[in-house]
């Protein structure tokens, strides 16, 4: 298992050495037989330390789920990651690495939960069949031995009744329970890192906040780091130490999610803050940022969130942002951190909220 | 869904289309492994070449008998064994080959896949029919086993199509994802996540399959280039009614009705099931 048993608090502040995982100038591109080419993820890094939870957040289109299937070497075709990316994990580069050790990371030591859990377990498999399977594929252990362990797995994910439900059908569950198996897929070979594409988004309210607590459960238990991906800011609020904003292929700003919250650097940030529907707020209509991403195979010039800020000014148009420091541990892609007394002569006039909205607050 | 599933699937089970089919294809079947102990006499002795010779259909050979006084009705009886046979073995064949190449196409994409595409084109442009006359008409007369190669290696393009489509469309679907993030390896993936979806278009080609070959094997048999005499096949025995059918009619008709009934059962078969998964 892990190496590292210390239960980082959300807030603790990280100063190792090594980060579990680190991903430098990654760039994932689809070519089109048609020559265009779809710059899905275009040159960001970003760090996970041991038993940290960092939420990756953004709108549909923004990257963040090719960024998630890269760091499994599992972008489908024609995506490709570029070469100069790098994606290191415990100090061993993953885009270099051989097939067959890079098979044993998948499941073994980084597993994956997919947003859809009726679509990711095999209709024609049982439950147990397939968390059993593997512990199959990446232990000697004897078909008994494997059913044993993923019946345990059910236990733990809160499945009642796990002997019997492990005999059953994915069609035979309901929707949350389906995601508690794919849960114990992901987390039957204690892996050190959990990358979680949008695990509640298809599920019922109160099932996500079951969902959620359980990942929070079993990250405390076993000190695994999570890569949470979601567009959800409650989901933020309540599981994330930090976050990192992904706009148009690339990081916009990255934070505590304390700091994030509180002061939002980049004018997309705040567009998202914003954007959270507040009990008791008087408005008739719900805020929302103008316009929508621009098509991966025609990024804008300069800043590529420009053509729906408020504040762009010259500069965004001719100069592309780059992430700089705005705080510990706070990095933001904006020219506005140069330029601060734009912001005050626009804050009035745009409905950009100072503080932190209610229902996103950080508990 | 759930319940939708398995109600159709009961639906398939009940209706007519596919028990009827079902039950013929299984009595043929049943006819063709038991014929040494159905048939009232040995199918490839002549019986009494001056008393027995041509006789018409009667109370003691119920398809009458052929120019050199054997059974009929035994013979279209083990007729059934090789006939059936040979569909079901060159069938196998087929799929076994066409799974393999279009799930290797499918896996492998890129160059691969367009170099096996390109020659399945290109096999597929040959008249299987001419292909199959010219081959035994060059190295006639050929042994059953031979048959059933030339049989099966001739017909596993289109599987190989079918197969590659459906591959590639279930290698995007999520549990594929999911197995594979997990660590599963591509010969595992291919075995246990893949073929079982597979199953499906692979039972609806079989039938389909089987029906075309018993045909095919007839008409070779027929025109002297398929199963050899003394062995008896559905369309070796017509082959001795040849020139015949006024007045030796029952040398055409008993094995024709056999072949008809098999090839129609199958097809129906085939068709009910291709209904059922794809509606």
């Amino acid at each position: 298992m892990t190496s590292s048993h210390h239960q980082s608090a959300p807030d603790a502040e990280v100063v190792h050495s090594e980060p579990l995982l680190s991903v430098q100038s990654l760039r994932v591109f689809f070519r089109a037989t048609d020559r265009s080419i779809a710059r899905a993820v275009d040159g960001i890094s970003f760090s996970i330390d041991a038993g940290e939870t960092v939420c990756l957040v953004g709108e549909s289109g923004c990257g963040k789920s090719v960024t998630a299937l890269s760091l499994l070497r599992l972008v489908p075709p024609p995506g490709r990651i570029e070469p100069g990316s790098t994606i290191r994990f415990r100090g061993e580069d993953l885009l270099t690495l051989a097939d067959e050790p890079l098979r044993q990371i998948r499941g073994q030591h980084i597993a994956m939960i997919l947003q859809e859990p009726s679509t990711a377990l095999n209709p024609v498999l049982t439950v147990g069949d397939q968390v059993a399977e593997v512990v199959r594929v990446h232990t000697s252990a004897s078909k008994r031995e494997a059913w044993q362990r993923a019946v345990d797995m059910l236990t733990q994910v809160g499945i009642a009744d796990p002997a019997v439900r492990a005999r059953q059908y994915p069609h035979e569950l309901s929707g949350g329970m389906r995601q508690r198996v794919m849960i114990a897929m992901a987390l039957v070979m204690h892996p050190q890192l959990v990358i979680a594409d949008e695990p509640t988004t298809a599920l019922d309210v109160t099932i996500q906040a079951q969902i959620l607590e359980l990942l929070r459960e079993m990250r405390a238990k076993s000190g695994m780091a999570l890569l949470l991906i979601t567009h959800d800011l409650g989901v933020v609020a309540e599981m994330a130490s930090r976050v990192v904003v992904m706009y148009a292929g690339c990081v916009v700003e990255e934070a505590p999610v304390e700091a994030l919250f509180a002061r939002p650097s980049h004018p997309y940030t705040e567009g998202l803050l914003a954007a959270v529907p507040r009990l008791g707020a008087e408005q008739e209509r719900l805020t929302t940022i103008p316009g929508t991403v621009p098509a991966a195979t025609d990024w804008p010039s300069g800043c590529r969130f420009r053509e729906r800020c408020a504040y762009a000014f010259d500069r965004c148009v001719t100069d592309e942002p780059t992430l700089v420091h705005v705080g510990p541990g706070h990095r933001a892609a904006c020219h506005l951190v140069d330029a601060p007394e734009r912001r005050l002569s626009h804050s009035v006039s745009h409905n950009v909220p100072r503080s932190v909205p209610h229902s996103a607050q950080p508990s | 869904m759930t319940s939708e599933v398995t109600l159709s699937r009961q639906r398939t089970l009940n209706a007519p289309a596919t028990l009827l089919p079902m039950l013929l294809i299984v009595a043929l079947a049943g006819i063709a492994i038991a014929a040494p102990v159905l048939a009232p006499y040995a199918p490839n002795t002549p019986l009494d070449i001056v008393a027995s010779k041509s006789l018409p259909p009667s109370r003691i050979h119920w398809f009458g008998t052929d120019n050199i006084s054997r059974d009929v009705f035994s013979r279209v009886l083990f007729g059934a064994r090789v006939s059936l046979s040979v569909a079901a073995a060159s069938v196998a064949l087929s799929l076994a080959v066409g799974t393999s190449v279009g799930a290797v196409a499918a896996f492998a994409g890129g160059v691969w896949d367009a170099v096996l595409m390109r020659t399945i084109d290109v096999l597929l442009s040959i008249p299987r029919v001419l292909l199959l006359l010219a081959i035994s008409a060059i190295a006639a007369p050929l042994p059953l086993v031979a048959l059933i190669a030339l049989i099966g290696l001739t017909g596993w393009f289109d599987v190989a199509r079918l197969v590659r489509g459906e591959v590639q469309s279930l290698l995007t679907r999520d549990f594929i994802l999911a197995a594979r993030a997990s660590g599963v390896r591509d010969s595992r993936l291919l075995r246990k996540h893949i073929v079982p979806h597979l199953l499906p278009t692979l039972a609806v080609s079989a039938t389909l399959g089987i029906a075309s070959t018993i045909a095919l094997e007839a008409g070779l048999s027929y025109l002297g280039l398929g199963v050899q005499n003394p062995t008896a096949s559905w369309g070796s025995i017509i082959q001795l009614g040849k020139g015949l059918i006024d007045t030796q009619w029952w040398l055409t008709l008993f094995p024709g009705l056999a072949a008809l009934t098999a090839v129609l059962a199958c097809n129906a078969l085939g068709d009910a099931l291709r209904d059922h998964y794809a509606p």
